[in-house]
């Protein structure tokens, strides 16, 4: 494949880069990746990946555009309002680069379809809001094989990690089981500054963008945590991956996938 | 004369940079480690900037020869893939 005069000059501050060059944006524009969840962090992550000409991106969300969603979801516009996330993220991502093909599920990720939403895709990217889709995402990625990102935002606080298969701890070595309902609130429940999405959702996208290309260290084995009142990130080191892991594990417990009862949130 | 056999030739006269160096890159990624790129360019900019590049890079710059009509041709062997 090579490339038209327009990419050339598109991807041109990739080109130049010796770590990605002509070699890493062909992998780009080969690379497929799916978002769970076209919200606070899906939203900046797609349009980074839609605009390093990611060649093909899926969106995976059921919900509609609420005029609550756009104070941090970026990739919605006020005149969205109302209409399928999904088709909102990619109207925008097919505005910003068209050598992106969007793939569009208008579901919420269950135990029923999950592994065949993943199954066609290289990187998994986990923009959920709750703790259910959280496990069932890394469940079924350990099961699958297949790498994802995950992280969680709230109030002024966000996290994420990198499960690659064979090559560190999932999510459940190292957060074990959901925590009690009540225990923890929503981001509805408890707010979230919008940008918080830009800055962990752009890490997320950095990470995918990263292991389609091959280079650097991925945040497997680690967990990034950013508090924006203090303005500070930490990588903390994880332990190995845990071979008594209920899923990942030697003797895994866990073998089929398993949907969590999600907590009711009351308004939106 | 020339102690070179060009493989492939590339004009980068019509961009500016930073275009120059990524013309004259997607160039050489079509040919294999071993061969050679005569890269031609405007005098100026891409004279400085794009054999440094190339260098940058790992890739042999063998010879910057003056077309004496306002542009160069770069000879380049590619030693990295």
């Amino acid at each position: 494949m090579a490339f038209t005069n327009e990419q050339m000059e598109r991807y041109s501050r990739h080109i130049i880069l010796q770590e990605v060059g002509v070699k890493g944006q062909k992998k780009l524009l080969n690379g497929k990746v799916l978002i769970i969840g076209a919200g606070g962090l899906g939203a900046p992550a797609a349009m980074y990946l839609a605009a390093a000409g990611v060649g093909t991106i899926g969106i995976v969300d059921a919900d509609e555009v609420d005029l609550s969603n756009l104070q941090r979801q970026i990739i919605h516009g006020t005149a969205d309002v109302g209409k399928a996330k999904v088709k909102s993220a990619k109207e925008t991502m097919n505005a910003m680069n068209p050598d992106v093909t969007v793939n569009t599920y208008r579901e919420f990720v269950t135990s029923e379809n999950i592994m065949d939403l993943i199954k066609d895709y290289d990187f998994i990217i986990d923009g959920t809001d709750n703790f259910p889709a959280k496990f069932l995402i890394n469940d079924a990625c350990v099961m699958a094989k297949k790498p994802f990102s995950h992280a969680g935002i709230i109030r002024f606080k966000g996290q994420l990690m990198t499960y690659v298969p064979g090559e560190g701890p999932c999510y459940r070595c190292v957060f074990k089981n959901p925590p009690p309902k009540d225990a923890v609130p929503t981001c509805k429940q408890a707010g979230v500054i919008g940008a918080m999405g830009g800055v962990i959702g752009s890490l997320q996208a950095m990470e995918a963008i990263k292991y389609l290309i091959g280079v650097g260290d991925l945040l497997t084995g680690k967990l990034l945590t950013f508090d924006a009142l203090k303005m500070e990130f930490h990588t903390v080191k994880l332990p190995k991956a845990n071979g008594g892991c209920a899923v990942c594990g030697d003797h895994p417990t866990i073998t089929e996938l398993i949907d969590y009862e999600q907590i009711e949130c009351d308004g939106k | 004369m020339a102690d070179f056999e060009i493989d492939e030739r590339v004009d980068i006269t019509d961009v500016v940079c930073p275009m120059t160096f990524v013309k004259a890159k997607v160039a050489m990624e079509e040919l294999e480690v071993g061969q050679i790129l005569a890269v031609t360019m405007n005098d100026g900019e891409p004279v400085q900037n794009v054999p440094r590049s190339f260098k940058e890079e790992g890739q042999q710059i063998l010879k910057l020869i003056d077309n004496e009509n306002g542009t160069y041709d770069l000879i380049v062997k590619k030693l990295e893939d």
